[in-house]
């Protein structure tokens, strides 16, 4: 009787657990369920390659396909360097003394910082400071800028793992500090830096907040593309159509399917990530 | 290449990546003295207390009221409601993973948990107005379900992965040890999790809980899209309401620039700051406690 | 015999902790001599101050003077990338580059603009006895050589630089017994161009192949002398008991 009891709570606690579980994965599927159903019937060649048209109930989303892309581009062509270079100095030169905690804090405070307050310092800072003007330049950096912590922060968890042999081997061979970086650790570490920066640049092109007042635009006439200009960007469109647009239900479709494509770029770098550290793992054992 | 160019390039590129690390500092910096600037001019107009405590936030009025107490327990009220949810269900799920599941399931989980963190707040906000609004006005019989319910269910998928994650790294770094003596002592797997392994990790659970907290407090188009963005004090879960993120992301696109209104939008984004700077602090100290725990 | 590299009084620390003390010792040209003493004793230290790999660590403070020849390794003037390639090293764990073998011989000559060639990077590997076993993959990762492979290919990195000194800090503890023999035959051979100074844990491997031997203990030497005399005949009571295995 005791023994049975024992028993019969034991696969209670465990189905506690296991219901938690099934619950986070429910939510995974409703949302991935939901996006997909609705969205695969709007998801045509036309829809990706056609520009938005009468007052964006019809036509297709290029526009702000076009403007995401070149938008993470900016991003990542500001926020790739600066970061692996932060990070090169964290891991190689820094050393431990009251500067670098206070550099590495800085890191991680910014992390936190929410990503309207990047909106607000990119407003502030490109936007007026700066004369960009509300633009595609302004918004890039400004997402360049909320991508640069996790950018140093996967990159020199990447340089942490080459082993101090590596830079023994190339130093030995009379290179300089800078060449040992350059040639030997940077090539090693690699895999473990682009895993990073596909996941930061996945991040980047599905937020929408810090583009918000920095130049994102509702419509936009015509093909964007001009650092200089408003431009359209996917994030943004779908929250523009499901919130602010005059016809809602009539664009409700258009919604789907852009929330689809959104969720398809952000997974689609998401495996690229996967696959670069699976390999990774695989080659190094 | 000579030995004199190798050296300078060698120099060059120290100096090169120590500014990169200054750059960091700049932008922490840049941020800070943006927030203190702007507060600076707003508070030359509005009394810091009238501001924090008062009662109604109304900047378009006939007579502006910029009283933030709405939005701060707005944001609260949502916050709170998304730990109720997510806390159980992310520390749950993170035991399950970490002590229940064997490796091909882990292998799944996990990539999912990661699926989920990638999903862009803009596509849940979205689903929180295709799917929960319905839902939620259909069971409570209500004229539409954006409401403090709606946000704080969609924050609660937002904060998930991140409490997964964390509790998950803290509770697998319980030394196996413990659960050794655990169960040599006779105990269960299960008195071990909640006697042993829980309490030993945790200060790692109530960094992933901050960390969570603090992702909930910053995050916009979620609670934008899905709350209702009604400027009043909430009496319940049922009722619309107006975060501080949100008030931010709807009035700074329409205010002029450098009113009264506008520095109040960046007053607003200062205490925004500093709640999620407390929430990661806290969550940091506790992280900071398991390390030097672990390096004895 | 001539004296090849030398160090006088030197000390050094890393940060308050003093790790070599007081160190006077020369090593003569074509010989291969022995560094030997328990763990923790300096000997690794010691080594690797001659190619200044120390430069690394800010807590390394040295005092004292360390020369190749009657040049002042530690001068201000002295590039410490000459110093380098005229004095090579092998560590203790094989560390290839993760580059093709050809090029992990060619980089060291590329940066150090030497003439680098597939003569010249057969010649190393010749030198290392390993041209046999890589002449037909030397496109391959250099990783996936076995770890007696890895450890020749690294002296023939080191060797391809023409130094006048080779460094080897333990270079054979990963290695089974059949790898450490053909190392050790290649150690022997190499001594007739090259100045050699080994670091080992092995006694038996210090008898097969130094001339010379040191024994360190806490940071002093304690004893130098010829191989022969340290093991047969030792002076101090410390060396005798390290020795014959009373501790270490």
């Amino acid at each position: 009787m005791q023994y049975k009891t024992n028993r019969l709570s034991t696969v209670i606690e465990w189905g506690t657990l296991l219901l938690s579980t099934i619950i986070v994965c429910f939510f995974l599927f409703v949302i991935i369920w939901e996006i997909v159903s609705k969205g695969a019937s709007s998801l045509s060649w036309e829809f990706v390659s056609a520009i938005p048209k009468d007052g964006m109930t019809a036509g297709g989303i290029l526009t702000p396909i076009i403007g995401t892309v070149l938008l993470t581009l900016i991003t990542a062509i500001f926020a790739i360097p600066f970061g692996i270079c932060c990070a090169i100095y964290l891991n190689e030169y820094a050393e431990n003394n009251w500067l670098t905690r206070t550099i590495r804090a800085a890191i991680r405070n910014l992390s936190g910082v929410p990503s309207i307050i990047y909106g607000l310092f990119g407003l502030a800072l490109f936007v007026q400071a700066l004369q960009f003007g509300t633009s595609l330049i302004a918004a890039g950096l400004t997402l360049g800028l909320l991508s640069l912590p996790y950018i140093i922060t996967t990159t020199e968890e990447a340089l942490k793992r080459i082993p101090n042999s590596m830079r023994e081997a190339a130093l030995a061979v009379g290179a300089t500090k800078f060449e040992t970086i350059k040639d030997v650790v940077i090539p090693s570490a690699m895999s473990g830096i682009l895993t990073g920066v596909v996941l930061t640049l996945s991040r980047a092109a599905g937020e929408t907040a810090p583009i918000l007042f920095t130049g994102a635009a509702f419509f936009i006439n015509g093909s964007s593309g001009y650092l200089n200009q408003e431009f359209m960007a996917l994030p943004y469109h779908l929250y523009m159509l499901s919130t602010q647009h005059q016809s809602i239900d009539q664009v409700r479709p258009i919604a789907y399917g852009t929330a689809l494509v959104l969720v398809i770029v952000v997974f689609l770098l998401n495996l690229t990530a996967f696959y670069i550290r699976y390999k990774y793992r695989k080659n190094e054992n | 290449m000579k030995y004199r160019t190798r050296i300078s390039i060698d120099k060059l590129f120290k100096v090169v990546f120590k500014a990169t690390g200054m750059l960091v500092l700049a932008l922490l910096g840049g941020i800070f003295a943006m927030l203190v600037y702007n507060s600076i001019s707003f508070f030359l107009d509005i009394k810091p207390l009238d501001f924090i405590t008062g009662m109604e936030w109304a900047p378009t009025a006939k007579t502006p009221k910029y009283g933030m107490l709405p939005l701060i327990i707005s944001t609260t009220v949502v916050t709170f409601g998304a730990m109720i949810i997510a806390i159980p269900l992310g520390i749950g799920t993170a035991a399950f993973i970490s002590e229940y599941a064997g490796s091909r399931l882990k292998n799944i989980l996990k990539p999912a948990i990661e699926m989920l963190a990638a999903i862009p707040s803009v596509v849940i906000g979205f689903l929180g107005i295709v799917v929960l609004s319905p839902g939620i006005a259909n069971m409570a019989d209500l004229p539409n379900g954006l409401n403090a319910l709606n946000g704080a269910i969609l924050l609660a998928i937002m904060a998930l992965p991140t409490i997964i994650t964390v509790a998950e790294d803290a509770i697998h770094a319980v030394p196996n040890a413990y659960k050794e003596a655990s169960y040599g002592v006779g105990a269960t797997k299960w008195q071990t999790l909640r006697k042993v392994i829980i309490p030993a990790a945790a200060p790692g659970i109530i960094t992933a809980v901050m960390l969570g907290v603090g992702r909930a407090i910053g995050e916009t188009m979620t609670v934008l899209m899905a709350t209702g963005n009604a400027g009043l004090i909430p009496t319940g879960m049922f009722d619309s309401v107006k975060t501080m993120t949100a008030t931010i992301a709807i009035e700074m696109g329409e205010v002029p620039y450098q009113t009264t209104h506008y520095y109040a939008l960046y007053a607003i984004a200062t205490v925004l700051f500093f709640m999620t700077l407390f929430a990661n602090i806290v969550g940091e100290f506790f992280i900071n406690r398991i390390r030097k725990y672990h390096a004895v | 015999m001539k004296t090849k590299l030398s160090a006088k009084n030197l000390n050094l620390s890393f940060a308050d902790k003093q790790v070599l003390k007081n160190i006077s010792v020369s090593f003569a040209e074509n010989e291969i001599t022995a560094l030997i003493g328990p763990s923790g004793c300096g000997k690794s230290t010691l080594l690797r101050s001659f190619n200044r790999m120390h430069d690394l660590f800010p807590y390394a403070k040295i005092n004292g003077e360390l020369f190749l020849e009657d040049l002042d390794l530690y001068a201000k003037n002295v590039p410490v990338t000459e110093i380098r390639k005229r004095i090579g090293m092998v560590f203790q764990k094989a560390n290839p580059f993760p580059k093709s073998i050809y090029e992990n011989i060619a980089y060291g000559l590329k940066i150090n603009n030497l003439p680098c060639n597939k003569e010249v990077v057969q010649k190393a590997l010749e030198e290392a006895y390993l041209w046999d076993e890589v002449k037909n993959d030397l496109k391959m990762p250099a990783t996936r050589l076995s770890g007696g492979q890895q450890q020749r290919l690294c002296i023939a990195r080191a060797v391809a630089l023409r130094p006048e000194v080779i460094l080897m800090d333990e270079p054979c503890s990963a290695l089974d017994p059949v790898s450490t023999l053909k190392i050790e035959d290649l150690i022997k051979h190499l001594k007739k161009k090259y100045t050699i100074v080994i670091v080992t844990h092995n006694m038996q491997q210090a008898q097969r192949i130094a001339d010379k031997t040191v024994f360190m203990y806490l940071g002093e030497v304690k004893e130098e002398g010829t191989t022969d005399d340290i093991f047969n005949n030792p002076k101090n009571e410390m060396t005798a008991n390290y020795i014959s295995g009373y501790f270490g």
